[in-house]
């Protein structure tokens, strides 16, 4: 079974540098192998995830065994938290790539576009693996830097700026990030991530460690475009080709930043309180302020960055309150419940905020617009986008019966048994902001009137039509996870991680 | 220890380049120097009093070996500073062929 | 170039070359390895180009034949990767050839074949870079 987990590296790599030697001669083969890779890794996370999971498994890179206990080789580790991850990652990465088949046309380059799509999957899958520190900084480095060069795909001044801002912010975060790494190795003189947390247990109290945690919450703070942090991000997922911006927003943020900080925090550090406060203020600032800059955009990638910006804070602001809990010595319950809204309304965010940018791309393939006041009245010319687009929106506000409805209850609730009236409060304030700058979105683009100077509406490809459809299907069936007899294979494993 | 202190302050002395320079180039380097501090950092963490470089030899003698792991780290770490400086620069250059410019103030076609 | 440059160029590219293939060869003996050597043979590459110059079409051609190198030297270190997984063992990246005795040239089982691979990827991915940026400029006069 183990042996099976460094496919999830090789078959992208291989496939990335496949395409510009077969891709020279036969045109279709980067568009045909980059989905199939996907689809394959994708139904063996499914695999994994129905075998059950119930202790983490392990595989020793070159077949290293420890030597008197102290482990050397490169580990990767696959427990509940990294296989919903993977899952998910991989499930949105075949959607954009099949997605990309119609939209990417009007590009040149396309081999290239494939083989940094491969190297920026491949990446994320190895951070989400790996049980090395050292191991994650480079395959957050091959994540990133292809997510550099993706953003500037289009060449043009305002993607190229988008870009070098990107750079300039992501290679900041990275250097703490090797830092913090730097100072880790040099307080224990180890690298793998359990063996640290062992140590650190016996070290105990310590300010160094506490320099290395701030350093980390910055640095993937910077990732994960926590508000403080958040420059970059509007720009940069706005310009990137829309599967692209599809992927950013709806993964690459949680799998380079959310996740990696949280298996940090939650499996290798003591958890303490000052930490988890940090976490909970830097949340609620990313919830409400994100939420409120996306309401006066005008135009339509950039207001669902921002929406981004807002979602990711409720993810951060449950695991605050699960780490806020459990630091204290509160019911493990309640922790468990917020982390489980956590994990849930990451796996939501990933699936409609991935929608909400392919058919920003749909209506752009279509008009080749994308400023909200410009368009109006595209329902009639577009029935299938609006629908989706409509499915989209209204799972990301949070009204019954879609997906997003549930995981922010379960935040709410998991709020409010924690006695923080207060958050609880705020969730449900920003959660009423995101069905107000939905409703524009949605009644500018798809309700107003048709404008004249739209010449002609483009029909919307097989491909594209389908990526969406199945992810609006995936925004009511996401639902489902609430069910105790799903719920208890999909989701408790990946809590279960957590909270030991 | 006030070796660690020079690698904390060229750190430092980078962000403050990354900060305060109006020019892409100069963010840019920044960016270099900032990274080299850490190398050397690390570099710093594996060394070992009087110990030899970390090379296996038939003769059998137990010598004191510097820690060879930061060092393979550091040689990693280059590589991928490496990549990331050449995406930079060849950002920056098709930016200053759009722009006519290297001063970030003249580029902004992005706000809000 | 003037001819001074020239004439060095054409006296020193040889040992150059030569001393980076000696590095990666002894990768695992000594010092530097892979991507050292690597470097220093872009090195020779990027002297020729620098010294002599080119037109755009061969530089062109260049670019292409280094890009595919890269691509053949990548998918041959995946390739011996992977049939460690299949002779047997089951793990990635297993030492399958015999170790032979420490401080041969030939010793170290598959090592030196990966710096091998690795030597010729870091060549031609850095010789790739300085073309792809000389074309750009060249382009964009």
């Amino acid at each position: 079974m183990e042996s099976f987990l460094p496919l999830y590296m090789v078959t992208p790599l291989a496939a990335a540098f496949l395409i510009p030697l077969v891709g020279r001669v036969f045109s279709a083969f980067a568009r045909t192998i980059t989905p199939l890779v996907f689809l394959l890794l994708l139904i063996l996370g499914i695999h994994y995830l129905l075998s059950g999971i119930s202790s983490p498994l392990t595989y020793e890179v070159g077949g290293w065994q420890p030597v008197n206990g102290i482990p050397i080789a490169i580990y990767l580790v696959l427990d509940g938290f990294s296989t919903i991850l993977l899952i998910t990652i991989n499930l949105i990465a075949f959607l954009a790539a099949f997605y990309s088949i119609s939209y990417m046309k009007k590009y040149t380059a396309e081999n290239n576009y494939y083989t940094l799509f491969c190297l920026m999957v491949a990446g994320m899958n190895g951070v989400v693996l790996t049980g090395d520190l050292f191991n994650l900084y480079v395959f957050l480095e091959i994540a990133a830097i292809s997510s550099y060069a993706l953003v500037a795909f289009g060449v043009e001044k305002t993607e190229l700026e988008a870009s070098f801002k990107y750079q300039v912010l992501g290679g900041m975060a990275s250097l703490l990030i090797l830092l913090a790494i730097g100072l880790l190795y040099w307080a224990t003189s180890t690298l793998n991530i359990t063996d640290i947390s062992h140590i650190l247990m016996i070290q105990g109290d310590n300010k160094i460690i506490l320099f290395i945690q701030i350093l980390l919450i910055t640095g993937f703070g910077l990732k994960a475009a926590m508000v403080p942090f958040h420059a970059w991000l509007p720009d940069a997922h706005s310009s990137a080709p829309s599967p692209i911006s599809a992927m950013l927003s709806g993964i690459l943020i949680k799998a380079i930043g959310v996740y990696v900080l949280f298996r940090l925090l939650f499996n290798m550090f003591t958890l303490t309180y000052e930490i988890a406060l940090t976490i909970t203020v830097l949340a609620v600032l990313s919830m409400v302020i994100g939420g409120i800059l996306a309401i006066g955009q005008q135009d339509y990638k950039r207001l669902l960055a921002y929406s981004s910006i807002s979602q990711v804070g409720y993810i951060l602001l449950a695991m605050g309150i699960g780490m806020m809990v459990l630091a204290q010595n509160g019911a493990k319950e309640i922790a468990a419940l917020a982390i489980l809204g956590g994990l849930f309304h990451l796996i939501n965010h990933a699936v409609f905020k991935g929608l909400m940018f392919m058919n920003a791309g749909a209506v752009e393939h279509a008009t080749g617009i994308r400023d909200l006041a410009k368009l109006g009245g595209l329902a009639k010319w577009l029935p299938l986008t609006s629908a989706t687009s409509f499915t989209g929106s209204m799972a990301i506000s949070g009204i019954p019966p879609f997906s997003g409805f549930f995981s922010k209850l379960i935040i709410i609730i998991a709020a409010i048994q924690a006695n923080y009236y207060l958050l609880a409060f705020l969730a449900a304030l920003v959660s009423i902001i995101t069905l107000a700058y939905f409703l524009k979105l949605q009644k500018n683009i798809f309700y107003a009137t048709f404008p004249e100077h739209i010449e002609r509406v483009r029909k919307i490809p097989f491909t594209m039509k389908c990526s969406m459809v199945m992810l609006a299907i995936l925004c009511l069936a996401m639902s489902l996870l609430i069910i105790p007899g799903i719920r208890d294979i999909v989701l408790i494993p990946a809590v279960e991680v957590l909270i030991d | 220890m006030i070796v660690y202190l020079m690698c904390f302050i060229l750190f430092l002395t980078g962000m403050y380049g990354v900060l305060s320079q109006r020019n892409l180039i100069k963010i840019v380097i920044g960016l270099s120097v900032m990274e080299i501090s850490i190398f050397l950092f690390m570099a710093l963490i594996g060394y070992i009093d009087a110990g030899v470089a970390p090379i296996v030899t038939q003769t059998g003698e137990q010598l004191i070996y510097v820690d060879p792991l930061p060092q393979a780290m550091v040689l990693t770490a280059i590589v991928i500073g490496l990549a990331t400086n050449a995406m930079l620069l060849a950002i920056a250059i098709r930016l200053y062929k759009k722009y006519k410019t290297f001063d970030v103030r003249k580029i902004n076609q992005l706000k809000g | 170039m003037t001819s001074i440059v020239k004439t060095v160029t054409r006296l020193v590219v040889g040992v150059i070359f030569i001393y980076g293939i000696y590095i990666i060869l002894h990768g695992h003996l000594t010092p530097g390895g892979g991507f050292a050597g690597g470097a220093i043979i872009a090195g020779a590459f990027i002297l020729l180009v620098l010294a002599y110059g080119s037109d755009m079409l061969k530089l062109k051609a260049k670019e292409a034949g280094s890009s595919v190198m890269e691509s053949l030297a990548i998918l041959a270190f995946l390739l011996m990767a992977v049939v460690a997984f299949f002779l047997g063992t089951k793990v990635f990246f297993h030492n399958y050839l015999p170790k032979g005795i420490i401080g041969d040239l030939i010793s170290a089982g598959v090592i030196p074949l990966y710096n091998i691979a690795v030597g010729i990827e870091v060549a031609a991915a850095l010789f790739t870079i300085f073309l792809a940026l000389v074309i750009f400029k060249e382009e964009s006069k």
